[in-house]
Protein backbone atom coordinates (compact mmCIF):
# COMPACT_ATOMS: atom_id res chain seq x y z
CA UNK A 1 0.00 0.00 0.00
CA UNK A 2 1.46 3.10 -1.16
CA UNK A 3 0.72 5.96 1.26
CA UNK A 4 2.25 8.91 -1.59
CA UNK A 5 -0.39 7.36 -3.97
CA UNK A 6 -3.31 7.31 -1.74
CA UNK A 7 -2.42 10.71 -0.55
CA UNK A 8 -2.51 12.22 -4.19
CA UNK A 9 -6.22 11.13 -4.38
CA UNK A 10 -6.96 13.56 -2.18
CA UNK A 11 -6.69 17.69 -3.56
CA UNK A 12 -6.26 19.50 0.00
CA UNK A 13 -3.03 18.37 -0.28
CA UNK A 14 -1.98 20.48 -3.11
CA UNK A 15 -2.50 23.51 -1.25
CA UNK A 16 -0.47 25.10 1.26
CA UNK A 17 -1.50 26.43 4.89
CA UNK A 18 0.21 29.30 6.31
CA UNK A 19 3.12 28.58 3.44
CA UNK A 20 3.85 25.15 4.62
CA UNK A 21 2.90 21.61 3.53
CA UNK A 22 -0.63 20.62 4.94
CA UNK A 23 -0.03 18.26 7.87
CA UNK A 24 -3.28 16.93 7.88
CA UNK A 25 -3.50 15.21 11.70
CA UNK A 26 -7.69 15.59 12.75
CA UNK A 27 -9.26 13.20 10.56
CA UNK A 28 -11.33 12.13 14.29
CA UNK A 29 -12.88 15.74 13.36
CA UNK A 30 -13.11 15.02 9.68
CA UNK A 31 -11.54 13.43 7.30
CA UNK A 32 -10.86 15.21 3.50
CA UNK A 33 -12.07 13.85 0.47
CA UNK A 34 -10.56 12.26 -2.29
CA UNK A 35 -10.98 14.10 -5.79
CA UNK A 36 -13.61 10.91 -6.85
CA UNK A 37 -15.92 11.83 -4.31
CA UNK A 38 -15.43 15.61 -5.14
CA UNK A 39 -15.89 14.96 -9.12
CA UNK A 40 -19.07 12.42 -8.26
CA UNK A 41 -20.71 15.42 -6.65
CA UNK A 42 -20.13 17.62 -9.39
CA UNK A 43 -20.93 15.15 -11.93
CA UNK A 44 -24.45 14.45 -10.43
CA UNK A 45 -25.18 18.28 -10.24
CA UNK A 46 -24.25 19.25 -13.43
CA UNK A 47 -25.24 16.33 -15.72
CA UNK A 48 -27.54 13.74 -13.18
CA UNK A 49 -29.51 15.77 -10.68
CA UNK A 50 -32.94 14.55 -10.25
CA UNK A 51 -35.04 14.23 -6.92
CA UNK A 52 -35.31 10.50 -5.97
CA UNK A 53 -38.22 8.19 -5.64
CA UNK A 54 -40.66 10.73 -6.53
CA UNK A 55 -41.21 10.84 -10.63
CA UNK A 56 -40.88 8.51 -13.26
CA UNK A 57 -38.78 10.38 -16.01
CA UNK A 58 -35.30 9.47 -16.51
CA UNK A 59 -32.94 11.56 -14.42
CA UNK A 60 -35.50 10.53 -11.60
CA UNK A 61 -35.47 6.87 -12.11
CA UNK A 62 -31.33 6.86 -12.79
CA UNK A 63 -30.70 9.09 -9.84
CA UNK A 64 -33.21 6.51 -7.84
CA UNK A 65 -31.13 3.96 -8.84
CA UNK A 66 -27.76 5.43 -7.64
CA UNK A 67 -28.67 6.18 -4.56
CA UNK A 68 -30.20 2.73 -3.47
CA UNK A 69 -27.27 1.72 -5.21
CA UNK A 70 -25.16 3.29 -2.17
CA UNK A 71 -27.25 1.77 0.21
CA UNK A 72 -26.75 -1.62 -1.16
CA UNK A 73 -22.81 -0.79 -1.09
CA UNK A 74 -23.01 0.11 2.55
CA UNK A 75 -24.70 -3.00 3.22
CA UNK A 76 -21.96 -5.03 2.10
CA UNK A 77 -19.82 -2.96 2.85
CA UNK A 78 -20.69 -3.56 7.08
CA UNK A 79 -22.20 -7.05 6.00
CA UNK A 80 -26.08 -6.39 7.25
CA UNK A 81 -28.38 -8.93 5.78
CA UNK A 82 -30.81 -7.06 4.22
CA UNK A 83 -30.17 -3.18 2.54
CA UNK A 84 -33.06 -2.05 4.18
CA UNK A 85 -31.08 -2.28 7.29
CA UNK A 86 -29.16 0.98 6.23
CA UNK A 87 -31.38 3.94 6.58
CA UNK A 88 -29.95 7.61 5.88
CA UNK A 89 -29.80 10.43 8.18
CA UNK A 90 -28.06 13.68 8.39
CA UNK A 91 -25.31 12.20 10.60
CA UNK A 92 -24.31 10.00 13.10
CA UNK A 93 -26.24 12.21 15.44
CA UNK A 94 -29.34 12.30 13.71
CA UNK A 95 -28.92 8.62 13.66
CA UNK A 96 -28.55 8.09 17.58
CA UNK A 97 -31.64 10.75 18.27
CA UNK A 98 -33.51 8.27 15.97
CA UNK A 99 -33.11 5.45 18.35
CA UNK A 100 -32.99 7.47 21.09
CA UNK A 101 -36.57 8.91 20.36
CA UNK A 102 -38.26 6.36 18.43
CA UNK A 103 -37.20 3.92 21.09
CA UNK A 104 -37.75 5.77 23.95
CA UNK A 105 -41.33 6.34 23.05
CA UNK A 106 -42.18 3.24 22.02
CA UNK A 107 -40.45 1.56 25.15
CA UNK A 108 -38.91 3.61 27.90
CA UNK A 109 -40.81 4.65 31.03
CA UNK A 110 -40.10 6.44 34.30
CA UNK A 111 -37.45 4.12 36.56
CA UNK A 112 -35.98 2.50 33.49
CA UNK A 113 -31.99 2.89 32.83
CA UNK A 114 -29.75 2.69 30.62
CA UNK A 115 -26.07 2.31 30.43
CA UNK A 116 -23.69 4.57 28.50
CA UNK A 117 -20.21 4.94 29.65
CA UNK A 118 -17.68 7.79 30.36
CA UNK A 119 -15.80 7.83 27.20
CA UNK A 120 -19.41 8.79 24.89
CA UNK A 121 -19.08 11.69 22.68
CA UNK A 122 -21.72 14.25 23.83
CA UNK A 123 -24.32 13.14 20.82
CA UNK A 124 -24.48 9.38 22.27
CA UNK A 125 -25.35 11.75 26.08
CA UNK A 126 -27.70 14.63 25.32
CA UNK A 127 -30.25 12.62 23.56
CA UNK A 128 -30.56 10.37 26.29
CA UNK A 129 -30.42 13.10 28.54
CA UNK A 130 -33.54 14.24 26.93
CA UNK A 131 -35.54 10.73 28.09
CA UNK A 132 -33.92 11.79 31.42
CA UNK A 133 -35.99 14.58 31.15
CA UNK A 134 -38.87 13.51 29.54
CA UNK A 135 -39.65 10.41 30.52
CA UNK A 136 -37.73 10.47 34.13
CA UNK A 137 -35.11 7.29 32.99
CA UNK A 138 -32.02 6.77 34.28
CA UNK A 139 -28.44 7.09 32.64
CA UNK A 140 -25.83 5.49 34.40
CA UNK A 141 -22.04 5.74 33.29
CA UNK A 142 -19.75 3.06 32.79
CA UNK A 143 -16.49 4.57 34.46
CA UNK A 144 -12.95 4.28 32.44
CA UNK A 145 -9.89 2.18 34.09
CA UNK A 146 -6.64 3.69 34.33
CA UNK A 147 -5.69 3.39 31.25
CA UNK A 148 -8.91 5.09 29.61
CA UNK A 149 -10.65 1.69 28.37
CA UNK A 150 -14.02 0.47 29.24
CA UNK A 151 -14.22 -3.21 30.45
CA UNK A 152 -16.73 -5.73 29.83
CA UNK A 153 -17.21 -5.80 33.76
CA UNK A 154 -17.66 -2.37 33.89
CA UNK A 155 -21.01 -2.45 32.31
CA UNK A 156 -22.20 -5.55 33.58
CA UNK A 157 -21.79 -4.49 36.89
CA UNK A 158 -24.33 -2.15 36.21
CA UNK A 159 -26.57 -3.97 34.63
CA UNK A 160 -30.01 -4.47 36.67
CA UNK A 161 -33.29 -5.57 35.36
CA UNK A 162 -34.01 -2.03 34.75
CA UNK A 163 -31.92 -1.92 32.34
CA UNK A 164 -33.07 -1.20 28.82
CA UNK A 165 -30.59 -0.15 26.15
CA UNK A 166 -26.57 -0.16 26.39
CA UNK A 167 -25.24 2.76 23.92
CA UNK A 168 -21.69 2.53 23.94
CA UNK A 169 -19.21 4.01 21.26
CA UNK A 170 -16.74 1.70 19.23
CA UNK A 171 -13.81 3.56 19.35
CA UNK A 172 -13.15 6.81 22.24
CA UNK A 173 -12.54 9.86 19.93
CA UNK A 174 -10.25 10.43 23.09
CA UNK A 175 -8.24 8.19 24.40
CA UNK A 176 -8.54 5.82 20.90
CA UNK A 177 -9.59 2.63 23.27
CA UNK A 178 -11.11 0.18 20.99
CA UNK A 179 -14.09 -0.98 22.98
CA UNK A 180 -15.08 -5.30 22.93
CA UNK A 181 -18.25 -4.24 21.37
CA UNK A 182 -18.86 -8.27 20.25
CA UNK A 183 -18.48 -9.28 23.78
CA UNK A 184 -20.26 -6.61 25.31
CA UNK A 185 -23.24 -7.38 22.48
CA UNK A 186 -23.64 -11.00 23.73
CA UNK A 187 -23.63 -10.43 27.63
CA UNK A 188 -26.46 -7.59 26.66
CA UNK A 189 -28.41 -9.93 24.58
CA UNK A 190 -28.19 -12.82 27.17
CA UNK A 191 -30.42 -10.25 29.22
CA UNK A 192 -32.24 -9.21 26.19
CA UNK A 193 -30.96 -5.64 26.48
CA UNK A 194 -30.02 -4.27 22.98
CA UNK A 195 -27.31 -2.61 21.96
CA UNK A 196 -26.65 0.20 20.27
CA UNK A 197 -22.68 1.49 19.16
CA UNK A 198 -21.52 4.69 18.24
CA UNK A 199 -19.12 3.87 15.00
CA UNK A 200 -18.14 7.35 14.02
CA UNK A 201 -14.71 6.53 14.79
CA UNK A 202 -15.25 2.84 14.30
CA UNK A 203 -16.25 2.92 10.80
CA UNK A 204 -13.75 4.64 9.18
CA UNK A 205 -10.55 2.66 10.84
CA UNK A 206 -11.57 -0.55 11.34
CA UNK A 207 -13.65 -3.57 9.81
CA UNK A 208 -17.04 -4.15 10.43
CA UNK A 209 -19.59 -7.20 10.34
CA UNK A 210 -22.53 -6.37 11.64
CA UNK A 211 -24.08 -9.84 11.92
CA UNK A 212 -20.39 -10.71 13.55
CA UNK A 213 -20.57 -8.17 16.28
CA UNK A 214 -24.42 -8.96 16.13
CA UNK A 215 -25.55 -5.16 17.32
CA UNK A 216 -28.92 -3.72 17.26
CA UNK A 217 -28.14 -0.33 16.09
CA UNK A 218 -24.88 0.92 14.77
CA UNK A 219 -24.44 5.19 14.03
CA UNK A 220 -21.77 6.26 11.14
CA UNK A 221 -20.73 9.70 10.31
CA UNK A 222 -20.08 9.46 6.23
CA UNK A 223 -17.81 12.72 7.21
CA UNK A 224 -15.65 11.18 8.86
CA UNK A 225 -15.16 7.77 6.33
CA UNK A 226 -14.12 10.24 3.43
CA UNK A 227 -17.54 10.91 2.54
CA UNK A 228 -19.70 14.36 2.37
CA UNK A 229 -20.99 16.01 5.37
CA UNK A 230 -24.41 16.12 6.05
CA UNK A 231 -25.11 12.75 5.92
CA UNK A 232 -24.80 9.89 8.38
CA UNK A 233 -26.22 6.03 8.30
CA UNK A 234 -27.56 4.57 10.79
CA UNK A 235 -27.75 0.25 10.71
CA UNK A 236 -30.44 -1.13 12.17
CA UNK A 237 -31.71 -4.37 12.71
CA UNK A 238 -34.91 -5.35 10.82
CA UNK A 239 -36.85 -6.15 13.46
CA UNK A 240 -36.35 -2.92 14.82
CA UNK A 241 -37.12 -0.33 12.11
CA UNK A 242 -40.16 -2.64 11.49
CA UNK A 243 -41.81 -2.52 15.40
CA UNK A 244 -40.40 1.25 16.44
CA UNK A 245 -42.36 4.45 15.30
CA UNK A 246 -41.38 6.38 12.57
CA UNK A 247 -39.02 9.47 13.67
CA UNK A 248 -39.96 12.28 11.17
CA UNK A 249 -43.10 12.85 9.05
CA UNK A 250 -43.31 13.87 5.77
CA UNK A 251 -43.13 13.34 1.98
CA UNK A 252 -42.14 10.17 0.66
CA UNK A 253 -42.31 7.95 3.90
CA UNK A 254 -45.64 7.33 4.27
CA UNK A 255 -48.12 4.80 2.46
CA UNK A 256 -51.47 6.41 2.60
CA UNK A 257 -52.52 9.80 3.57
CA UNK A 258 -56.19 10.70 4.35
CA UNK A 259 -57.93 13.50 7.00
CA UNK A 260 -58.62 10.93 9.41
CA UNK A 261 -55.54 9.02 9.38
CA UNK A 262 -51.91 7.98 8.05
CA UNK A 263 -50.25 4.90 7.03
CA UNK A 264 -46.64 4.89 6.99
CA UNK A 265 -44.67 3.72 4.71
CA UNK A 266 -42.38 0.68 4.25
CA UNK A 267 -38.44 -0.09 4.76
CA UNK A 268 -36.29 2.17 4.32
CA UNK A 269 -38.86 5.09 3.49
CA UNK A 270 -40.56 5.22 6.93
CA UNK A 271 -37.37 6.61 8.51
CA UNK A 272 -36.51 9.06 5.46
CA UNK A 273 -38.82 11.77 4.87
CA UNK A 274 -38.61 14.37 2.81
CA UNK A 275 -35.72 15.23 0.17
CA UNK A 276 -32.84 13.41 1.47
CA UNK A 277 -28.60 14.56 1.16
CA UNK A 278 -29.06 13.27 -2.65
CA UNK A 279 -26.13 13.87 -4.18
CA UNK A 280 -23.91 13.52 -1.12
CA UNK A 281 -25.81 9.71 -0.51
CA UNK A 282 -24.51 8.97 -4.54
CA UNK A 283 -21.01 10.60 -3.41
CA UNK A 284 -20.27 8.42 -1.29
CA UNK A 285 -20.81 5.00 -2.90
CA UNK A 286 -17.30 6.55 -4.02
CA UNK A 287 -16.20 6.64 -0.14
CA UNK A 288 -16.97 3.32 -0.04
CA UNK A 289 -15.24 2.16 -3.33
CA UNK A 290 -11.81 4.07 -2.55
CA UNK A 291 -11.94 2.46 1.12
CA UNK A 292 -12.37 -1.18 -0.79
CA UNK A 293 -10.06 -0.29 -2.92
CA UNK A 294 -7.48 -0.25 -0.64
CA UNK A 295 -9.12 -2.43 1.54
CA UNK A 296 -10.22 -1.77 4.97
CA UNK A 297 -7.85 -4.07 6.38
CA UNK A 298 -4.64 -2.69 4.95
CA UNK A 299 -6.22 0.63 6.29
CA UNK A 300 -6.47 -0.83 9.97
CA UNK A 301 -2.54 -1.95 9.40
CA UNK A 302 -1.14 1.12 8.43
CA UNK A 303 -2.94 2.90 10.75
CA UNK A 304 -2.48 1.14 13.84
CA UNK A 305 1.44 0.85 12.91
CA UNK A 306 1.67 4.63 12.67
CA UNK A 307 -0.74 4.97 16.13
CA UNK A 308 2.12 2.92 17.61
CA UNK A 309 4.80 4.61 15.89
CA UNK A 310 3.65 8.16 17.34
CA UNK A 311 3.16 7.06 20.71
CA UNK A 312 6.83 5.85 20.69
CA UNK A 313 7.37 9.26 19.42
CA UNK A 314 5.19 11.32 21.68
CA UNK A 315 6.19 9.20 24.80
CA UNK A 316 10.11 10.39 24.33
CA UNK A 317 9.53 13.61 23.80
CA UNK A 318 9.83 15.03 27.52
CA UNK A 319 6.66 16.94 29.00
CA UNK A 320 4.57 15.51 26.46
CA UNK A 321 1.75 13.17 28.67
CA UNK A 322 -0.37 10.92 26.37
CA UNK A 323 -4.28 10.80 27.73
CA UNK A 324 -5.01 7.12 27.93
CA UNK A 325 -3.27 4.10 27.19
CA UNK A 326 -5.15 1.30 26.35
CA UNK A 327 -3.89 -1.95 25.41
CA UNK A 328 -6.42 -1.82 22.02
CA UNK A 329 -6.21 1.61 20.58
CA UNK A 330 -7.53 3.44 17.60
CA UNK A 331 -5.82 6.05 15.70
CA UNK A 332 -6.09 8.87 18.02
CA UNK A 333 -3.08 10.60 20.27
CA UNK A 334 -4.69 12.58 22.93
CA UNK A 335 -1.95 14.58 24.96
CA UNK A 336 -1.38 17.46 27.15
CA UNK A 337 2.12 19.44 27.55
CA UNK A 338 3.61 20.64 31.10
CA UNK A 339 2.83 23.83 31.55
CA UNK A 340 0.81 24.78 28.03
CA UNK A 341 -2.73 24.68 27.00
CA UNK A 342 -4.26 23.17 24.09
CA UNK A 343 -5.36 25.99 22.72
CA UNK A 344 -1.72 27.61 22.57
CA UNK A 345 -0.27 24.28 21.52
CA UNK A 346 -3.47 23.90 18.62
CA UNK A 347 -2.46 27.98 17.33
CA UNK A 348 1.34 27.08 17.36
CA UNK A 349 1.35 24.15 15.54
CA UNK A 350 -1.29 26.03 13.29
CA UNK A 351 1.71 27.68 11.74
CA UNK A 352 3.30 24.88 10.67
CA UNK A 353 0.80 23.62 8.70
CA UNK A 354 0.34 20.66 11.46
CA UNK A 355 -3.88 20.91 12.12
CA UNK A 356 -5.02 19.16 15.24
CA UNK A 357 -8.15 19.67 17.22
CA UNK A 358 -7.91 20.94 21.02
CA UNK A 359 -10.46 21.39 23.10
CA UNK A 360 -12.68 18.46 25.02
CA UNK A 361 -13.46 17.08 21.90
CA UNK A 362 -17.18 17.22 23.40
CA UNK A 363 -16.19 14.96 26.18
CA UNK A 364 -16.87 16.63 28.80
CA UNK A 365 -17.63 13.70 30.96
CA UNK A 366 -14.09 12.51 30.31
CA UNK A 367 -12.67 14.95 30.73
CA UNK A 368 -14.16 16.05 34.13
CA UNK A 369 -13.12 12.70 34.76
CA UNK A 370 -9.28 12.94 33.66
CA UNK A 371 -9.30 16.35 35.20
CA UNK A 372 -8.42 18.35 32.33
CA UNK A 373 -9.99 21.08 30.95
CA UNK A 374 -8.89 20.88 27.01
CA UNK A 375 -6.54 18.19 25.59
CA UNK A 376 -4.70 18.06 22.31
CA UNK A 377 -5.77 15.62 19.60
CA UNK A 378 -3.58 14.40 16.90
CA UNK A 379 -5.56 11.98 14.93
CA UNK A 380 -4.96 9.79 11.78
CA UNK A 381 -6.31 9.05 8.57
CA UNK A 382 -5.41 7.07 5.78
CA UNK A 383 -3.11 9.80 4.02
CA UNK A 384 -0.94 10.05 7.36
CA UNK A 385 2.78 9.46 7.32
CA UNK A 386 5.93 8.89 10.03
CA UNK A 387 6.39 12.17 8.61
CA UNK A 388 3.51 13.33 9.32
CA UNK A 389 4.06 12.48 12.97
CA UNK A 390 7.82 13.23 13.04
CA UNK A 391 6.58 17.09 12.19
CA UNK A 392 3.86 17.32 14.74
CA UNK A 393 6.71 16.71 16.88
CA UNK A 394 9.09 18.94 16.04
CA UNK A 395 6.07 21.51 16.12
CA UNK A 396 5.37 20.44 19.66
CA UNK A 397 9.27 21.17 19.99
CA UNK A 398 8.91 24.81 18.92
CA UNK A 399 6.05 25.65 21.43
CA UNK A 400 8.06 24.25 24.05
CA UNK A 401 10.73 26.49 22.87
CA UNK A 402 8.39 29.20 22.95
CA UNK A 403 7.27 29.10 25.98
CA UNK A 404 10.41 28.47 27.08
CA UNK A 405 9.50 24.87 28.16
CA UNK B 1 6.32 36.74 12.02
CA UNK B 2 2.61 36.56 13.51
CA UNK B 3 3.49 34.09 16.49
CA UNK B 4 5.58 36.22 17.87
CA UNK B 5 3.52 39.29 18.07
CA UNK B 6 0.59 36.88 19.60
CA UNK B 7 3.34 35.06 22.43
CA UNK B 8 4.87 38.28 23.34
CA UNK B 9 7.44 38.20 26.49
CA UNK B 10 4.79 40.05 28.51
CA UNK B 11 1.82 37.80 27.25
CA UNK B 12 4.11 34.48 28.01
CA UNK B 13 5.22 36.13 31.44
CA UNK B 14 0.96 36.89 32.43
CA UNK B 15 0.22 34.22 31.06
CA UNK B 16 2.82 31.65 33.64
CA UNK B 17 2.42 33.66 36.38
CA UNK B 18 -1.48 35.71 36.22
CA UNK B 19 -1.28 38.96 38.31
CA UNK B 20 -4.12 38.44 40.99
CA UNK B 21 -4.90 34.84 40.36
CA UNK B 22 -7.40 34.77 43.81
CA UNK B 23 -10.42 35.26 45.10
CA UNK B 24 -10.84 38.72 47.05
CA UNK B 25 -12.18 38.53 50.38
CA UNK B 26 -15.49 41.06 50.50
CA UNK B 27 -16.09 41.25 47.39
CA UNK B 28 -19.37 42.96 46.00
CA UNK B 29 -19.58 42.60 42.57
CA UNK B 30 -18.64 39.00 40.80
CA UNK B 31 -19.61 37.10 37.30
CA UNK B 32 -18.71 34.32 35.91
CA UNK B 33 -17.73 33.79 32.02
CA UNK B 34 -17.77 30.58 30.25
CA UNK B 35 -15.73 29.43 27.01
CA UNK B 36 -17.88 25.79 25.65
CA UNK B 37 -16.18 25.86 22.85
CA UNK B 38 -12.94 25.40 25.25
CA UNK B 39 -14.02 24.62 28.49
CA UNK B 40 -12.38 28.13 29.61
CA UNK B 41 -13.99 29.15 33.14
CA UNK B 42 -13.38 32.82 34.75
CA UNK B 43 -14.35 34.46 37.42
CA UNK B 44 -14.21 37.98 38.09
CA UNK B 45 -14.57 39.69 41.62
CA UNK B 46 -14.54 43.13 42.17
CA UNK B 47 -14.76 45.50 45.51
CA UNK B 48 -15.71 48.75 44.94
CA UNK B 49 -15.33 51.35 47.63
CA UNK B 50 -17.66 54.06 48.71
CA UNK B 51 -16.94 55.99 45.80
CA UNK B 52 -17.19 53.04 43.06
CA UNK B 53 -13.58 53.18 43.08
CA UNK B 54 -12.12 49.75 42.17
CA UNK B 55 -10.70 49.13 45.57
CA UNK B 56 -9.43 45.43 44.66
CA UNK B 57 -10.24 43.09 41.69
CA UNK B 58 -8.88 39.32 41.00
CA UNK B 59 -10.11 36.56 39.38
CA UNK B 60 -10.18 32.70 39.43
CA UNK B 61 -10.11 30.38 36.26
CA UNK B 62 -7.79 28.13 33.69
CA UNK B 63 -7.03 28.61 30.04
CA UNK B 64 -4.51 29.08 27.62
CA UNK B 65 -1.92 32.10 27.79
CA UNK B 66 -3.83 34.32 25.89
CA UNK B 67 -6.65 34.11 28.40
CA UNK B 68 -4.93 34.49 31.24
CA UNK B 69 -2.49 36.95 30.43
CA UNK B 70 -5.78 39.02 29.18
CA UNK B 71 -7.04 38.42 32.28
CA UNK B 72 -4.10 39.05 34.71
CA UNK B 73 -3.56 42.35 32.51
CA UNK B 74 -6.69 43.78 33.03
CA UNK B 75 -7.23 43.19 36.81
CA UNK B 76 -3.78 45.28 36.85
CA UNK B 77 -5.13 48.07 34.88
CA UNK B 78 -8.44 48.64 36.49
CA UNK B 79 -7.37 48.56 39.73
CA UNK B 80 -7.61 51.94 41.24
CA UNK B 81 -10.03 53.12 38.50
CA UNK B 82 -13.99 55.00 39.03
CA UNK B 83 -16.40 52.47 37.61
CA UNK B 84 -17.29 54.32 34.61
CA UNK B 85 -13.32 54.75 33.84
CA UNK B 86 -13.89 50.62 33.98
CA UNK B 87 -16.45 50.85 32.00
CA UNK B 88 -14.58 53.30 29.23
CA UNK B 89 -11.34 51.46 29.49
CA UNK B 90 -13.48 47.64 28.65
CA UNK B 91 -15.44 49.42 25.71
CA UNK B 92 -12.71 50.76 24.34
CA UNK B 93 -9.97 47.51 24.01
CA UNK B 94 -12.94 45.35 23.30
CA UNK B 95 -13.30 47.96 20.07
CA UNK B 96 -9.55 47.22 19.63
CA UNK B 97 -9.48 43.91 19.50
CA UNK B 98 -12.59 43.58 16.70
CA UNK B 99 -11.51 46.58 14.55
CA UNK B 100 -9.37 49.56 16.15
CA UNK B 101 -5.49 50.61 15.51
CA UNK B 102 -5.28 51.81 18.50
CA UNK B 103 -6.41 52.57 22.53
CA UNK B 104 -8.61 55.68 22.74
CA UNK B 105 -9.15 56.30 26.16
CA UNK B 106 -8.02 59.03 28.03
CA UNK B 107 -7.73 57.20 31.19
CA UNK B 108 -4.53 54.63 30.95
CA UNK B 109 -1.11 56.33 30.64
CA UNK B 110 0.54 55.24 28.18
CA UNK B 111 3.14 52.39 29.53
CA UNK B 112 -0.30 51.20 30.36
CA UNK B 113 -1.69 51.11 26.41
CA UNK B 114 1.41 49.62 25.51
CA UNK B 115 1.10 47.35 28.18
CA UNK B 116 -2.59 46.27 26.64
CA UNK B 117 -1.50 46.60 23.20
CA UNK B 118 0.51 43.17 23.53
CA UNK B 119 -3.04 41.47 23.26
CA UNK B 120 -3.78 43.21 19.80
CA UNK B 121 -1.80 40.01 18.22
CA UNK B 122 -4.51 37.99 18.82
CA UNK B 123 -6.49 39.98 15.95
CA UNK B 124 -4.71 37.67 12.87
CA UNK B 125 -6.18 34.87 14.96
CA UNK B 126 -10.07 35.07 14.97
CA UNK B 127 -10.79 31.66 16.71
CA UNK B 128 -8.50 33.08 19.66
CA UNK B 129 -10.11 36.68 20.16
CA UNK B 130 -12.50 34.90 22.12
CA UNK B 131 -9.44 33.87 24.22
CA UNK B 132 -8.72 37.23 25.02
CA UNK B 133 -12.24 39.07 25.82
CA UNK B 134 -13.81 36.52 27.57
CA UNK B 135 -12.45 38.05 30.96
CA UNK B 136 -13.73 41.44 29.78
CA UNK B 137 -17.15 40.59 28.77
CA UNK B 138 -16.91 38.97 32.37
CA UNK B 139 -15.76 42.01 33.85
CA UNK B 140 -19.06 44.17 32.96
CA UNK B 141 -21.09 41.91 33.71
CA UNK B 142 -20.05 42.00 37.51
CA UNK B 143 -20.27 45.56 36.93
CA UNK B 144 -23.84 45.46 35.77
CA UNK B 145 -24.52 42.56 38.42
CA UNK B 146 -26.12 40.86 35.69
CA UNK B 147 -25.95 37.81 37.72
CA UNK B 148 -25.89 36.00 33.98
CA UNK B 149 -22.99 33.63 33.40
CA UNK B 150 -20.89 35.20 30.11
CA UNK B 151 -20.89 32.71 27.50
CA UNK B 152 -18.50 33.49 24.79
CA UNK B 153 -20.61 31.70 21.93
CA UNK B 154 -23.54 34.43 23.07
CA UNK B 155 -21.04 37.45 22.67
CA UNK B 156 -19.51 39.70 19.61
Amino acid sequence: MNIENIKKQFPIFNNKVHNNDLVYLDSANSSQKPQVVVDRIYDFYTKEFSNVGRSVHYLAVAATNLYEETRSLMQKYINAKDPNEIVFTKGATEAINLVANTFGQKFLKEGDEIILTELEHHSNYVPWHYLRRSKGIQIKFAEINSEGEISLESIEKLMTSKTKMIAITHLSNVTGAILPIKEITRLAHSKNIPVLIDGCQGAPHLKLDMQEIGCDFYAISCHKMYGPTGLGILYAKKKWLETLPPYQGGGGMISEVKKDGITFGDLPNKYEAGTMATAQVIAFAESIKFLNQIGIENIEKHESELTKYGEEVLRKNNSVKLVGSPKNKGSVLSFTLDGIHAHDIATILDEDGVAIRAGHHCCQILHDKLGLSATARASLGVYNTKDDIDKLNESINKCKKIFNK
Amino acid sequence: MDLKELYQEIILDHGKNPRNLRKTTNFNKDAKGHNPLCGDKVHVYLKLDEDKKVQDISFEGQGCAISMASASIMTDLVKGKEEHEVKEIVKDFLEMIKEKDKLNNKILEENEKTKLMCLSGVKKYPMRVKCATLSWHTLTSAIDNTQQEINSENID
